[in-house]
């Protein structure tokens, strides 16, 4: 009964997307404008320190776009948590024999999926950025989107739960999800920043899910200064788990309206 | 109409205990160093399995309060609440299964149709296959809504919406449906059918709770209690709290009413006529007959008189000494 509750939620999550076809523009559009302008336009200057040499910023940048997208689009799904609290169909569930575990899964795996898919569309465009896909590094980055969707959706949702308006979940987002994917190394490798932009770079755990996905399109010499794929690939689970946990703990509190 | 004598404990539907409940102080109130007073002061009600009760009182009496603990959405600071014997404090989700919610504000996903709203219910209640499909195809029929399947509720007018509502909640086959000021919004022919619903599930044995501020609708109630600043004032069936007024309500108003309640006294001391929003009220048997009288005992004081039948209404002001409207609004 519990999956089954689970599953509608996730469903209904699914359908409201492909109601809304603006949602798809809003969360592809934007990374993919911002891949061809700013890969256009940086490409002539950047080169990766202790990186091989050739590859181009557009390349570089291309994975950072992806997460991107991921990013976008469990902002954009997270902004129904707040929906649906606002137009009454969360009391509806709250007052289901439905636990708030079921809840969380509903909605965050529905809001994760929507992201995976967008992702895995952009990955698409591979070719166009130079990469040559192969079937294993295409299945390997289409399941570090997976787990990069779910973390990314549940930090959404973590802070989606506790807030009331959509004007101060985006203003969080800006404040929270934007620097993290800044500091990423999907914008500029952590290798050329400043050691104390490095260091900030470390500690963020989007860094590994960043690099892991840019070792697998270009192979681990593309993430200098960073562990390897296997420590990456544990970071991004680990950030996973802790980001699901932080949404069921979010949803415990005394908060019931 | 179930009396009293149906409200014992054995077949006791709901049932709170010393139920209080606050809201937290607002940050103004706090400074001011007034004490917040509780949405709910420790209100006991019992609730007979079958029966049509009300919780009636102005909005910021406490009913919304009482509705949102009994939905499970709440937690009360002490006191305990039973639904057909599960407490509300460690068995909600017990509860939840017995419990039919109509919201005030609606709880449907607009974006989806009538079908896609109540699979999704049915989901959430564990139902599925044939056995909800079939549940499904009843509740359309039953209201009216077989046409409107797959129409999004988006496109629905106010009351077939709130046809989907009661639908959704009653998909389960609850014991017990819970509506929040479910006439809010409706017109007449839609709070009609309302009402003829409410009256064929209590006709299956379906217990119905609702809030209201109307006092039509509590007339309609098998038994109710009126509820005031978070305390119960009366309880009991509408012909039983009307009759504790006795005769009709003479209601008078001239220029200056406490001067003419003065002169009323000295006339007749056993009318005890009281002052109460600008006009003279008193209660007496035969009332149209005395109005007559008085209208002649104090030539030109009286502008105008009006007599009726006790309403609750009445009832409330005479508990609690003010109108149902005009108790001040509080947080919901």
């Amino acid at each position: 009964m519990t999956g089954l509750a689970a599953a509608t939620l996730w469903r209904r999550e699914l359908t409201r997307f492909f109601r809304q076809p603006s949602r798809i523009a809003g969360a592809v559009g934007t990374p993919l404008i911002f891949w061809l302008l700013l890969g256009s336009g940086l490409s002539g200057s950047f080169r990766l320190p202790g990186g091989p040499a050739g590859l181009s910023y557009f390349q570089y940048f291309f994975p950072g776009t992806i997460v991107l997208v991921l990013l976008f689009a469990a902002i954009f799904s997270n902004i129904s948590v707040i929906e649906d609290r606002h137009q009454g169909f969360l009391q509806g569930v709250l007052v289901a024999p439905v636990s708030r575990s079921t809840l969380v899964a509903g909605k965050v795996l529905g809001g994760a999926t929507l992201a995976w898919i967008q992702g895995v569309v952009f990955l698409a465009l591979a070719p166009l950025s130079g990469v040559h896909l192969t079937a294993g590094s295409a299945l390997a980055a289409v399941g570090i989107l997976a787990v990069l969707a779910l973390s990314l959706t549940a930090l959404g949702f973590a802070f989606a739960w506790k807030l009331d308006s959509v004007q101060g979940f985006h203003a969080i987002m800006n404040v929270v999800l934007m620097p993290m994917w800044l500091l990423s190394g999907a914008f500029f490798p952590v290798s050329g920043a400043p050691f104390w932009l490095g260091a900030l770079m470390r500690l963020n755990p989007l860094t590994y899910g960043v690099a892991a996905l840019r070792g697998v399109l270009y192979g681990p010499a593309t993430a200098p200064g960073l562990p390897g794929p296997a420590v990456s690939l544990a970071v991004t689970l680990a950030m996973g788990l802790a980001a699901f946990a932080a949404g069921l703990l979010a949803t415990r509190g005394g908060r019931v309206d | 109409m179930s009396g009293q004598t149906g409200s014992t404990a054995a077949t006791a539907a709901v049932e709170g205990r010393g139920v209080r409940f606050s809201y937290p102080a607002k940050r103004s109130a706090r400074r001011r160093g007034g004490p917040v007073p509780p949405a709910l002061a420790g209100v006991d009600f019992q609730v007979a399995a079958g029966e049509i009760f009300g919780f009636l009182g102005p909005n910021g009496g406490g009913k919304t309060t009482l509705f949102r603990i009994l939905a499970t959405l709440a937690r009360p600071e002490s006191g305990t609440v039973r639904v057909f014997g599960a407490d509300l404090a460690t068995q909600a989700r017990e509860v939840r299964r017995r419990l039919g919610v109509v919201f005030q504000s609606p709880s449907l996903d607009l974006q989806l149709t009538v079908r896609e709203n109540l699979v999704h219910q049915g989901h959430l209640h564990g139902l599925a296959g044939r056995d909800l499909a079939a549940r499904i195809a009843d509740g359309l029929e039953r209201f009216g809504l077989t046409e409107r399947v797959d129409q999004r509720t988006a496109e629905l007018s106010g009351g077939l919406r709130r046809r989907v509502e009661i639908a959704k909640a009653l998909l389960h086959a609850p014991r017990l449906l819970l509506l929040d000021e479910p006439s809010t919004g409706l017109d007449p022919g839609a709070r009609h059918d309302l009402w003829e619903t409410l009256e064929s599930l209590r006709s299956q044995g379906v217990t119905v709770l609702l809030t209201t501020h109307f006092m039509e609708e509590g007339d309609r109630c098998d038994r109710l209690v009126l509820l005031s600043r978070g305390t119960i004032v009366a309880e009991g069936t509408p012909a039983a709290l009307k009759e504790e007024i006795g005769g009709d309500v003479i209601t008078l108003t001239g220029r200056d009413p406490q001067a003419l309640a003065r002169d009323l006294a000295a006339l007749h001391p056993e009318l005890a006529p009281v002052v109460q929003d600008g006009a003279v009220r008193l209660e007496r048997e035969r009332g149209h007959e005395l109005a007559a009288r008085l209208a002649e005992a104090l030539p030109g004081r009286i502008e105008s008189v009006t007599v009726a039948r006790p309403s609750l209404e009445d009832v409330f002001l005479r508990r609690t000494g003010h109108r149902l409207f005009d108790e001040g609004e509080e947080a919901p």
